[in-house]
Protein backbone atom coordinates (compact mmCIF):
# COMPACT_ATOMS: atom_id res chain seq x y z
CA UNK A 1 0.00 0.00 0.00
CA UNK A 2 3.11 2.42 0.88
CA UNK A 3 4.54 1.77 -2.24
CA UNK A 4 1.69 2.42 -4.28
CA UNK A 5 1.15 5.74 -2.45
CA UNK A 6 4.62 6.72 -2.98
CA UNK A 7 4.47 6.21 -6.82
CA UNK A 8 1.03 7.82 -6.81
CA UNK A 9 2.28 11.07 -5.15
CA UNK A 10 6.10 11.01 -7.56
CA UNK A 11 3.05 11.05 -10.71
CA UNK A 12 1.49 13.78 -9.06
CA UNK A 13 4.38 15.90 -8.70
CA UNK A 14 6.00 15.30 -12.00
CA UNK A 15 2.55 16.74 -13.83
CA UNK A 16 2.33 19.93 -11.42
CA UNK A 17 6.04 20.73 -12.59
CA UNK A 18 5.42 20.36 -16.35
CA UNK A 19 1.97 22.37 -15.86
CA UNK A 20 4.00 24.99 -14.38
CA UNK A 21 6.72 25.23 -17.13
CA UNK A 22 3.94 25.06 -19.93
CA UNK A 23 0.85 26.73 -18.61
CA UNK A 24 -0.73 26.78 -21.90
CA UNK A 25 -0.31 22.90 -22.30
CA UNK A 26 -4.20 21.03 -22.49
CA UNK A 27 -4.34 18.49 -19.66
CA UNK A 28 -7.55 16.87 -21.04
CA UNK A 29 -7.61 15.04 -24.23
CA UNK A 30 -5.50 11.65 -23.75
CA UNK A 31 -4.76 11.65 -20.22
CA UNK A 32 -8.45 11.49 -19.12
CA UNK A 33 -7.12 10.55 -15.70
CA UNK A 34 -4.95 13.37 -14.53
CA UNK A 35 -7.61 16.28 -14.23
CA UNK A 36 -8.89 14.95 -10.88
CA UNK A 37 -5.92 13.46 -9.37
CA UNK A 38 -4.24 17.03 -10.20
CA UNK A 39 -6.69 18.52 -8.85
CA UNK A 40 -5.88 15.98 -5.27
CA UNK A 41 -1.96 17.23 -6.17
CA UNK A 42 -2.37 20.61 -5.21
CA UNK A 43 -4.00 20.44 -2.12
CA UNK A 44 -1.23 18.28 -1.20
CA UNK A 45 1.15 20.04 -2.79
CA UNK A 46 0.58 23.48 -2.04
CA UNK A 47 1.20 22.76 1.89
CA UNK A 48 4.61 23.26 0.96
CA UNK A 49 7.15 26.37 -0.48
CA UNK A 50 5.10 29.57 -1.58
CA UNK A 51 6.58 29.07 -5.03
CA UNK A 52 5.30 25.67 -5.47
CA UNK A 53 1.57 26.82 -4.40
CA UNK A 54 1.67 29.65 -6.89
CA UNK A 55 2.45 26.72 -9.85
CA UNK A 56 -0.04 24.47 -8.01
CA UNK A 57 -2.94 27.16 -8.41
CA UNK A 58 -1.97 28.11 -11.83
CA UNK A 59 -1.93 24.57 -12.82
CA UNK A 60 -5.37 23.66 -11.66
CA UNK A 61 -6.71 26.80 -13.20
CA UNK A 62 -5.24 25.48 -16.36
CA UNK A 63 -6.55 22.44 -15.99
CA UNK A 64 -10.00 23.23 -15.34
CA UNK A 65 -10.31 25.88 -18.02
CA UNK A 66 -8.89 24.20 -21.33
CA UNK A 67 -11.91 22.02 -21.56
CA UNK A 68 -12.87 22.98 -24.89
CA UNK A 69 -10.49 23.66 -28.15
CA UNK A 70 -9.78 27.06 -29.12
CA UNK A 71 -11.42 27.97 -32.23
CA UNK A 72 -9.16 29.31 -35.22
CA UNK A 73 -7.99 32.53 -35.85
CA UNK A 74 -10.48 33.38 -38.29
CA UNK A 75 -13.63 32.72 -36.66
CA UNK A 76 -15.40 35.62 -34.99
CA UNK A 77 -15.41 33.65 -31.90
CA UNK A 78 -11.80 33.72 -31.51
CA UNK A 79 -12.09 37.09 -30.72
CA UNK A 80 -15.06 37.00 -28.49
CA UNK A 81 -12.83 34.87 -26.10
CA UNK A 82 -11.08 38.33 -25.50
CA UNK A 83 -14.24 39.99 -24.51
CA UNK A 84 -15.61 36.88 -21.74
CA UNK A 85 -16.17 39.33 -18.97
CA UNK A 86 -19.07 40.54 -16.87
CA UNK A 87 -19.91 43.89 -15.43
CA UNK A 88 -18.57 42.69 -11.83
CA UNK A 89 -15.05 41.66 -13.11
CA UNK A 90 -13.88 44.67 -15.37
CA UNK A 91 -15.14 46.71 -12.00
CA UNK A 92 -12.68 44.12 -10.13
CA UNK A 93 -10.14 44.67 -12.04
CA UNK A 94 -10.04 48.47 -12.07
CA UNK A 95 -10.33 48.47 -8.35
CA UNK A 96 -7.69 45.84 -8.52
CA UNK A 97 -5.45 48.26 -10.71
CA UNK A 98 -6.38 51.40 -8.40
CA UNK A 99 -4.89 50.21 -4.88
CA UNK A 100 -2.04 47.39 -5.75
CA UNK A 101 -0.60 45.72 -3.02
CA UNK A 102 3.07 44.44 -2.74
CA UNK A 103 1.86 40.67 -2.18
CA UNK A 104 -1.61 40.93 -4.98
CA UNK A 105 0.15 40.13 -8.11
CA UNK A 106 -2.59 41.95 -10.98
CA UNK A 107 -2.50 39.12 -13.37
CA UNK A 108 -2.57 36.19 -11.02
CA UNK A 109 -5.03 37.47 -8.47
CA UNK A 110 -7.39 39.44 -10.78
CA UNK A 111 -6.79 38.36 -14.61
CA UNK A 112 -6.11 34.21 -13.71
CA UNK A 113 -4.99 33.71 -17.08
CA UNK A 114 -8.44 35.15 -18.51
CA UNK A 115 -6.84 38.50 -19.91
CA UNK A 116 -9.46 40.66 -21.44
CA UNK A 117 -9.55 43.22 -24.49
CA UNK A 118 -12.35 45.44 -22.79
CA UNK A 119 -10.72 47.28 -19.78
CA UNK A 120 -7.44 47.89 -22.23
CA UNK A 121 -9.62 49.08 -25.18
CA UNK A 122 -11.93 51.10 -23.45
CA UNK A 123 -9.96 52.58 -20.91
CA UNK A 124 -7.88 54.10 -23.90
CA UNK A 125 -10.92 55.38 -25.56
CA UNK A 126 -11.86 57.25 -22.66
CA UNK A 127 -8.25 58.52 -21.76
CA UNK A 128 -8.01 60.36 -24.99
CA UNK A 129 -11.14 61.86 -25.11
CA UNK A 130 -10.87 62.71 -21.46
CA UNK A 131 -7.85 64.60 -22.53
CA UNK A 132 -8.67 65.97 -25.65
CA UNK A 133 -12.03 67.64 -23.58
CA UNK A 134 -9.99 68.78 -20.81
CA UNK A 135 -7.28 70.25 -22.60
CA UNK A 136 -9.65 72.03 -24.58
CA UNK A 137 -11.83 73.15 -20.82
CA UNK A 138 -8.45 74.65 -19.66
CA UNK A 139 -8.16 76.60 -22.63
CA UNK A 140 -11.64 78.04 -22.07
CA UNK A 141 -11.27 78.66 -18.77
CA UNK A 142 -8.29 80.09 -18.88
CA UNK A 143 -9.71 82.74 -21.49
CA UNK A 144 -12.24 83.47 -19.10
CA UNK A 145 -9.35 84.75 -16.84
CA UNK A 146 -7.37 86.54 -19.21
CA UNK A 147 -9.06 87.71 -22.80
CA UNK A 148 -5.84 87.65 -24.19
CA UNK A 149 -5.72 84.10 -24.72
CA UNK A 150 -6.52 82.93 -28.26
CA UNK A 151 -9.50 80.01 -27.85
CA UNK A 152 -10.21 77.56 -30.91
CA UNK A 153 -11.65 74.00 -30.83
CA UNK A 154 -8.30 72.56 -30.99
CA UNK A 155 -9.72 69.31 -32.71
CA UNK A 156 -6.58 67.95 -34.06
CA UNK A 157 -5.36 67.03 -30.12
CA UNK A 158 -8.06 64.22 -30.06
CA UNK A 159 -6.31 62.12 -33.16
CA UNK A 160 -3.25 63.02 -31.79
CA UNK A 161 -3.98 61.72 -28.44
CA UNK A 162 -5.57 58.52 -29.59
CA UNK A 163 -2.91 58.06 -31.42
CA UNK A 164 -0.37 58.24 -28.30
CA UNK A 165 -2.09 56.10 -25.74
CA UNK A 166 -3.15 53.05 -28.43
CA UNK A 167 0.77 53.60 -29.58
CA UNK A 168 2.04 52.92 -26.04
CA UNK A 169 -0.51 50.45 -24.69
CA UNK A 170 0.15 48.19 -28.10
CA UNK A 171 3.65 48.73 -28.53
CA UNK A 172 5.58 49.04 -25.06
CA UNK A 173 3.73 45.58 -23.85
CA UNK A 174 5.45 44.23 -27.56
CA UNK A 175 8.47 45.07 -26.26
CA UNK A 176 8.34 44.15 -22.89
CA UNK A 177 6.55 40.61 -23.71
CA UNK A 178 9.57 39.84 -26.72
CA UNK A 179 12.11 40.62 -24.18
CA UNK A 180 10.82 38.42 -21.40
CA UNK A 181 10.60 35.79 -23.27
CA UNK A 182 13.99 35.85 -24.85
CA UNK A 183 15.17 35.93 -21.33
CA UNK A 184 12.89 32.77 -20.44
CA UNK A 185 16.07 30.47 -20.50
CA UNK A 186 17.31 32.77 -17.41
CA UNK A 187 14.56 31.64 -14.98
CA UNK A 188 13.64 28.12 -14.18
CA UNK A 189 10.21 27.98 -12.11
CA UNK A 190 7.96 30.84 -13.40
CA UNK A 191 6.32 31.16 -16.98
CA UNK A 192 6.69 34.04 -18.70
CA UNK A 193 3.03 36.09 -19.26
CA UNK A 194 1.33 36.14 -22.80
CA UNK A 195 1.01 38.86 -24.74
CA UNK A 196 -2.52 39.89 -23.45
CA UNK A 197 -1.90 39.91 -19.95
CA UNK A 198 0.99 42.34 -21.15
CA UNK A 199 -1.42 44.14 -22.89
CA UNK A 200 -3.93 43.85 -20.05
CA UNK A 201 -1.95 45.33 -17.15
CA UNK A 202 -0.64 48.24 -19.00
CA UNK A 203 -4.44 49.24 -20.24
CA UNK A 204 -5.86 48.90 -16.69
CA UNK A 205 -2.65 50.49 -15.12
CA UNK A 206 -3.94 53.74 -17.00
CA UNK A 207 -7.20 53.68 -15.50
CA UNK A 208 -5.76 56.07 -12.61
CA UNK A 209 -4.89 58.56 -14.88
CA UNK A 210 -8.46 59.44 -15.85
CA UNK A 211 -9.60 61.18 -12.95
CA UNK A 212 -6.36 62.96 -12.37
CA UNK A 213 -6.72 64.45 -15.82
CA UNK A 214 -10.09 65.87 -14.92
CA UNK A 215 -8.68 67.28 -11.43
CA UNK A 216 -5.95 68.70 -13.62
CA UNK A 217 -8.61 71.44 -14.54
CA UNK A 218 -7.65 73.26 -11.10
CA UNK A 219 -5.73 75.95 -12.44
CA UNK A 220 -2.88 75.95 -9.38
CA UNK A 221 0.49 74.41 -10.57
CA UNK A 222 1.43 72.65 -7.71
CA UNK A 223 -1.74 70.83 -6.88
CA UNK A 224 -1.58 69.57 -10.37
CA UNK A 225 1.72 68.66 -10.23
CA UNK A 226 0.76 66.63 -7.23
CA UNK A 227 -1.94 64.79 -8.45
CA UNK A 228 0.27 63.85 -11.44
CA UNK A 229 3.12 62.21 -9.00
CA UNK A 230 0.70 60.63 -7.13
CA UNK A 231 -1.12 59.15 -10.13
CA UNK A 232 1.93 57.97 -11.54
CA UNK A 233 3.09 57.06 -8.72
CA UNK A 234 -0.38 54.29 -8.05
CA UNK A 235 0.16 53.42 -11.94
CA UNK A 236 3.80 52.80 -11.85
CA UNK A 237 3.41 51.00 -8.77
CA UNK A 238 0.79 48.58 -10.20
CA UNK A 239 2.79 47.77 -12.69
CA UNK A 240 5.58 47.24 -11.23
CA UNK A 241 4.14 44.45 -8.69
CA UNK A 242 2.98 42.46 -11.41
CA UNK A 243 6.17 42.72 -12.86
CA UNK A 244 7.79 41.82 -9.97
CA UNK A 245 7.79 37.96 -9.88
CA UNK A 246 8.43 37.39 -13.36
CA UNK A 247 11.57 39.31 -13.39
CA UNK A 248 13.22 38.22 -9.58
CA UNK A 249 14.45 35.42 -10.47
CA UNK A 250 16.89 36.98 -13.12
CA UNK A 251 20.29 38.63 -12.35
CA UNK A 252 19.90 42.01 -10.21
CA UNK A 253 21.27 43.78 -13.08
CA UNK A 254 18.40 42.94 -16.00
CA UNK A 255 16.01 43.41 -13.10
CA UNK A 256 16.68 46.80 -12.20
CA UNK A 257 17.28 48.09 -15.54
CA UNK A 258 13.43 46.20 -16.74
CA UNK A 259 11.71 48.11 -14.02
CA UNK A 260 13.24 51.00 -14.24
CA UNK A 261 12.47 51.61 -17.94
CA UNK A 262 8.86 50.44 -17.45
CA UNK A 263 8.90 53.58 -14.53
CA UNK A 264 10.52 55.65 -16.92
CA UNK A 265 8.27 55.19 -20.00
CA UNK A 266 5.04 55.73 -17.93
CA UNK A 267 6.87 58.94 -16.48
CA UNK A 268 7.24 60.28 -20.07
CA UNK A 269 3.81 59.11 -20.92
CA UNK A 270 2.40 61.51 -17.72
CA UNK A 271 4.78 63.97 -18.42
CA UNK A 272 4.10 64.16 -22.26
CA UNK A 273 0.34 64.31 -21.65
CA UNK A 274 0.56 66.88 -19.12
CA UNK A 275 3.06 69.29 -21.64
CA UNK A 276 1.14 68.40 -24.64
CA UNK A 277 -2.49 69.25 -23.41
CA UNK A 278 -2.13 71.30 -20.44
CA UNK A 279 1.17 73.91 -20.57
CA UNK A 280 1.15 76.26 -23.34
CA UNK A 281 -1.54 78.92 -23.72
CA UNK A 282 -1.44 80.77 -27.50
CA UNK A 283 -1.52 84.32 -27.24
CA UNK A 284 -3.98 85.69 -29.82
CA UNK A 285 -2.72 87.54 -32.53
CA UNK A 286 -5.75 90.37 -33.09
CA UNK A 287 -5.18 92.27 -29.59
CA UNK A 288 -1.09 92.56 -29.97
CA UNK A 289 -1.81 94.50 -32.99
CA UNK A 290 -4.41 96.91 -31.10
CA UNK A 291 -1.41 97.77 -28.75
CA UNK A 292 0.26 99.65 -30.60
CA UNK A 293 -2.17 102.47 -31.19
CA UNK A 294 -2.26 103.14 -27.32
CA UNK A 295 1.44 104.25 -27.92
CA UNK A 296 1.07 106.33 -30.56
CA UNK A 297 -1.00 109.16 -28.42
CA UNK A 298 1.07 110.14 -26.05
CA UNK A 299 4.09 111.59 -27.82
CA UNK A 300 1.57 113.45 -29.86
CA UNK A 301 -0.27 115.02 -26.60
CA UNK A 302 2.88 116.29 -25.49
CA UNK A 303 2.96 119.19 -27.32
CA UNK A 304 -0.51 119.87 -27.16
CA UNK A 305 -0.21 120.18 -23.43
CA UNK A 306 2.57 122.32 -23.27
CA UNK B 1 -66.70 6.35 -41.92
CA UNK B 2 -68.16 3.21 -39.99
CA UNK B 3 -64.63 1.82 -40.15
CA UNK B 4 -63.34 4.55 -39.39
CA UNK B 5 -65.40 4.50 -35.75
CA UNK B 6 -64.13 1.24 -35.23
CA UNK B 7 -60.95 1.37 -35.05
CA UNK B 8 -61.11 4.45 -32.70
CA UNK B 9 -63.74 2.73 -30.46
CA UNK B 10 -61.07 -0.05 -30.43
CA UNK B 11 -58.85 2.24 -29.91
CA UNK B 12 -60.70 4.21 -26.65
CA UNK B 13 -61.47 0.73 -24.84
CA UNK B 14 -57.57 -0.67 -25.22
CA UNK B 15 -56.19 2.10 -22.98
CA UNK B 16 -52.05 -0.11 -22.74
CA UNK B 17 -51.99 -0.16 -27.14
CA UNK B 18 -49.28 1.98 -28.14
CA UNK B 19 -49.97 5.53 -29.40
CA UNK B 20 -51.15 5.54 -33.17
CA UNK B 21 -51.31 2.20 -33.29
CA UNK B 22 -54.31 2.11 -35.13
CA UNK B 23 -54.08 4.58 -37.54
CA UNK B 24 -53.16 1.39 -40.03
CA UNK B 25 -56.41 0.21 -39.83
CA UNK B 26 -58.26 3.40 -40.60
CA UNK B 27 -58.79 3.97 -44.01
CA UNK B 28 -60.84 6.82 -45.92
CA UNK B 29 -63.71 5.10 -47.58
CA UNK B 30 -64.53 6.61 -51.62
CA UNK B 31 -67.39 8.59 -50.09
CA UNK B 32 -65.16 11.21 -47.88
CA UNK B 33 -64.32 14.07 -50.78
CA UNK B 34 -61.35 15.65 -50.61
CA UNK B 35 -60.53 18.10 -52.84
CA UNK B 36 -59.72 21.71 -52.85
CA UNK B 37 -57.41 24.70 -54.08
CA UNK B 38 -54.23 25.06 -52.08
CA UNK B 39 -52.84 28.25 -52.52
CA UNK B 40 -50.46 30.73 -51.45
CA UNK B 41 -52.22 33.84 -50.86
CA UNK B 42 -48.86 35.93 -49.98
CA UNK B 43 -46.56 34.91 -53.22
CA UNK B 44 -49.69 36.29 -55.40
CA UNK B 45 -49.67 39.46 -53.30
CA UNK B 46 -46.20 39.94 -53.32
CA UNK B 47 -46.09 39.40 -56.87
CA UNK B 48 -48.25 42.20 -57.27
CA UNK B 49 -46.52 44.41 -55.04
CA UNK B 50 -43.50 43.73 -57.07
CA UNK B 51 -44.34 44.71 -60.34
CA UNK B 52 -46.79 47.56 -59.17
CA UNK B 53 -43.48 49.18 -57.56
CA UNK B 54 -41.69 49.41 -61.11
CA UNK B 55 -44.49 51.16 -62.78
CA UNK B 56 -45.22 53.80 -59.75
CA UNK B 57 -44.68 57.02 -59.97
CA UNK B 58 -41.31 58.42 -58.35
CA UNK B 59 -42.69 60.18 -56.08
CA UNK B 60 -44.83 57.44 -54.82
CA UNK B 61 -41.18 55.80 -53.97
CA UNK B 62 -39.30 58.79 -52.64
CA UNK B 63 -42.54 59.68 -50.39
CA UNK B 64 -42.86 55.61 -49.51
CA UNK B 65 -39.17 56.34 -48.34
CA UNK B 66 -39.60 59.38 -46.71
CA UNK B 67 -42.39 58.21 -44.63
CA UNK B 68 -40.22 55.23 -42.90
CA UNK B 69 -37.68 57.42 -41.83
CA UNK B 70 -40.61 59.95 -40.59
CA UNK B 71 -41.83 57.18 -38.75
CA UNK B 72 -38.43 56.13 -37.36
CA UNK B 73 -38.08 59.61 -36.52
CA UNK B 74 -41.15 59.28 -33.90
CA UNK B 75 -40.35 56.88 -32.48
CA UNK B 76 -36.87 57.91 -32.00
CA UNK B 77 -38.41 61.43 -30.10
CA UNK B 78 -40.76 59.27 -27.82
CA UNK B 79 -38.95 56.43 -27.28
CA UNK B 80 -40.26 53.69 -25.44
CA UNK B 81 -39.87 50.26 -25.65
CA UNK B 82 -41.09 49.06 -29.70
CA UNK B 83 -39.30 46.67 -32.47
CA UNK B 84 -39.92 48.71 -35.06
CA UNK B 85 -36.35 50.53 -35.60
CA UNK B 86 -34.87 47.29 -35.25
CA UNK B 87 -37.15 45.03 -37.33
CA UNK B 88 -37.31 47.11 -40.62
CA UNK B 89 -33.83 48.94 -40.29
CA UNK B 90 -32.57 51.12 -42.19
CA UNK B 91 -29.41 53.54 -43.20
CA UNK B 92 -31.29 56.74 -44.95
CA UNK B 93 -31.91 58.41 -41.85
CA UNK B 94 -28.09 58.12 -40.30
CA UNK B 95 -27.08 59.20 -43.36
CA UNK B 96 -29.20 62.51 -43.56
CA UNK B 97 -28.57 63.39 -39.77
CA UNK B 98 -25.47 62.67 -40.01
CA UNK B 99 -24.23 64.84 -43.33
CA UNK B 100 -26.45 67.43 -41.73
CA UNK B 101 -24.09 67.93 -38.49
CA UNK B 102 -21.50 67.47 -40.50
CA UNK B 103 -22.55 70.48 -42.45
CA UNK B 104 -23.34 72.43 -39.85
CA UNK B 105 -20.32 71.64 -37.81
CA UNK B 106 -17.59 71.92 -40.26
CA UNK B 107 -15.46 75.04 -39.71
CA UNK B 108 -15.17 78.02 -41.96
CA UNK B 109 -11.88 77.75 -44.44
CA UNK B 110 -10.97 81.45 -42.85
CA UNK B 111 -9.44 79.48 -39.55
CA UNK B 112 -5.82 78.48 -39.78
CA UNK B 113 -5.49 74.70 -40.55
CA UNK B 114 -4.50 73.47 -37.25
CA UNK B 115 -6.26 74.95 -34.56
CA UNK B 116 -9.83 74.94 -36.29
CA UNK B 117 -12.98 72.48 -34.92
CA UNK B 118 -13.58 69.23 -36.87
CA UNK B 119 -13.61 69.23 -40.48
CA UNK B 120 -17.09 67.67 -42.26
CA UNK B 121 -14.73 64.12 -43.18
CA UNK B 122 -13.57 64.41 -39.17
CA UNK B 123 -17.20 64.20 -37.93
CA UNK B 124 -18.31 61.93 -40.56
CA UNK B 125 -15.10 59.43 -39.71
CA UNK B 126 -15.79 59.89 -36.52
CA UNK B 127 -19.62 59.04 -36.25
CA UNK B 128 -19.51 56.48 -38.74
CA UNK B 129 -16.25 54.23 -37.45
CA UNK B 130 -17.22 55.20 -33.32
CA UNK B 131 -21.29 53.24 -34.55
CA UNK B 132 -19.12 50.89 -35.91
CA UNK B 133 -17.20 50.07 -32.92
CA UNK B 134 -20.08 50.21 -30.55
CA UNK B 135 -21.44 47.64 -32.75
CA UNK B 136 -18.59 45.12 -33.01
CA UNK B 137 -18.07 45.49 -29.21
CA UNK B 138 -21.79 44.46 -28.36
CA UNK B 139 -21.39 41.74 -30.67
CA UNK B 140 -18.22 40.70 -29.55
CA UNK B 141 -19.93 40.77 -25.96
CA UNK B 142 -22.47 38.04 -27.23
CA UNK B 143 -25.15 40.59 -28.38
CA UNK B 144 -27.65 39.32 -30.61
CA UNK B 145 -28.54 42.11 -32.54
CA UNK B 146 -26.94 42.09 -35.80
CA UNK B 147 -24.86 44.40 -37.00
CA UNK B 148 -26.78 47.11 -39.55
CA UNK B 149 -29.76 46.44 -36.80
CA UNK B 150 -27.46 47.97 -34.57
CA UNK B 151 -25.97 50.71 -36.76
CA UNK B 152 -29.92 52.19 -37.47
CA UNK B 153 -30.54 52.36 -34.14
CA UNK B 154 -27.16 54.41 -33.02
CA UNK B 155 -28.07 56.28 -36.21
CA UNK B 156 -31.02 57.30 -35.77
CA UNK B 157 -30.63 58.08 -31.89
CA UNK B 158 -28.62 61.07 -33.18
CA UNK B 159 -31.74 62.98 -34.17
CA UNK B 160 -31.65 64.56 -30.83
CA UNK B 161 -28.62 65.72 -31.25
CA UNK B 162 -28.80 67.81 -34.38
CA UNK B 163 -32.34 69.44 -33.39
CA UNK B 164 -29.94 70.82 -30.07
CA UNK B 165 -27.10 71.87 -33.24
CA UNK B 166 -29.37 73.76 -35.17
CA UNK B 167 -30.72 75.62 -31.89
CA UNK B 168 -27.41 76.42 -30.61
CA UNK B 169 -26.34 77.45 -34.27
CA UNK B 170 -29.76 79.75 -33.91
CA UNK B 171 -28.88 80.70 -30.31
CA UNK B 172 -25.22 82.14 -31.38
CA UNK B 173 -26.73 84.42 -33.74
CA UNK B 174 -27.88 86.82 -30.52
CA UNK B 175 -25.24 88.15 -28.60
CA UNK B 176 -22.67 86.16 -27.02
CA UNK B 177 -21.94 85.95 -23.03
CA UNK B 178 -22.45 83.73 -19.98
CA UNK B 179 -26.21 83.46 -20.79
CA UNK B 180 -25.77 82.77 -24.61
CA UNK B 181 -23.33 79.48 -23.17
CA UNK B 182 -25.74 78.57 -20.15
CA UNK B 183 -28.40 78.32 -22.68
CA UNK B 184 -26.73 76.24 -25.45
CA UNK B 185 -24.85 73.71 -22.51
CA UNK B 186 -28.58 73.32 -21.14
CA UNK B 187 -29.88 72.58 -24.54
CA UNK B 188 -27.06 70.08 -25.11
CA UNK B 189 -27.29 68.70 -21.77
CA UNK B 190 -31.11 67.58 -21.93
CA UNK B 191 -30.53 66.38 -25.43
CA UNK B 192 -27.50 63.88 -24.71
CA UNK B 193 -29.75 62.75 -22.26
CA UNK B 194 -32.43 62.21 -24.54
CA UNK B 195 -30.13 60.11 -26.92
CA UNK B 196 -28.66 58.05 -24.44
CA UNK B 197 -32.32 57.07 -22.87
CA UNK B 198 -33.73 56.42 -26.75
CA UNK B 199 -30.76 53.85 -27.52
CA UNK B 200 -30.74 52.20 -24.49
CA UNK B 201 -34.31 51.84 -24.90
CA UNK B 202 -33.65 50.19 -27.86
CA UNK B 203 -30.50 48.09 -27.21
CA UNK B 204 -30.95 47.42 -23.77
CA UNK B 205 -32.74 44.21 -24.20
CA UNK B 206 -30.42 42.44 -26.92
CA UNK B 207 -27.76 42.24 -24.70
CA UNK B 208 -26.72 39.60 -21.92
CA UNK B 209 -28.06 40.23 -18.62
CA UNK B 210 -24.65 40.87 -16.52
CA UNK B 211 -22.81 42.71 -19.52
CA UNK B 212 -25.98 45.28 -19.82
CA UNK B 213 -23.84 47.99 -18.40
CA UNK B 214 -20.49 46.70 -20.65
CA UNK B 215 -22.39 47.09 -23.80
CA UNK B 216 -23.62 50.87 -22.72
CA UNK B 217 -20.82 52.30 -21.42
CA UNK B 218 -19.36 53.22 -24.98
CA UNK B 219 -22.58 54.63 -26.21
CA UNK B 220 -22.08 56.87 -23.65
CA UNK B 221 -19.10 57.94 -24.79
CA UNK B 222 -20.08 58.41 -28.09
CA UNK B 223 -22.88 60.70 -27.58
CA UNK B 224 -20.69 62.25 -25.02
CA UNK B 225 -18.11 63.69 -27.73
CA UNK B 226 -20.81 64.40 -30.51
CA UNK B 227 -21.95 66.65 -27.54
CA UNK B 228 -18.95 67.96 -26.98
CA UNK B 229 -18.24 68.69 -30.39
CA UNK B 230 -21.33 70.72 -30.32
CA UNK B 231 -20.86 72.22 -27.30
CA UNK B 232 -17.72 73.90 -28.35
CA UNK B 233 -18.62 75.02 -31.94
CA UNK B 234 -17.74 78.60 -31.99
CA UNK B 235 -18.82 80.89 -35.40
CA UNK B 236 -16.31 82.56 -36.50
Amino acid sequence: MAAADELAFHEFEEASNLLAETPDAATIGGSGQLTPQGHVAVTVDSGGSNGAEEEGEESDRTALLQEKPQPGLWTFGYYQTFFDVDTSQVLNRIKGSLLPWPGHNFVRHHLRNRPDLYGPFWICATLAFVLAVTGNLTLVLAQRRDPSIHYSPQFHKVTVASVTIYCYVWLVPLALWGFLRWRKRVRERVGPYTFLETVCVYGYSLFVFIPTVVLWLIPVPWLQWLFGALALALSAASLVFAFWPVVREDTRLVAAVLLSTVVLLHALLATGCKFYFFQPLPLAPLPQATSLPPNLPPPTLRPQVT
Amino acid sequence: MAKAVESSGELGTTSPRPLFAGLSDISISQDIPVEGEITIPMRSHIREFDSSTLNESVQNTIMRDLKAVGKKFMHVLYPRKSNTLLRDWDLWGPLILCVTLALMLQRSSVDSEQDGGPQFAEVFVIIWFGAVTITVNSKLLGGNISFFQSLCVLGYCILPLTVAMLVCRLVLLAEQGPINFMVRLFVVIVMFAWSIVASTAFLADSQPPNRKALAIYPVFLFYFVISWMILTFTPQ
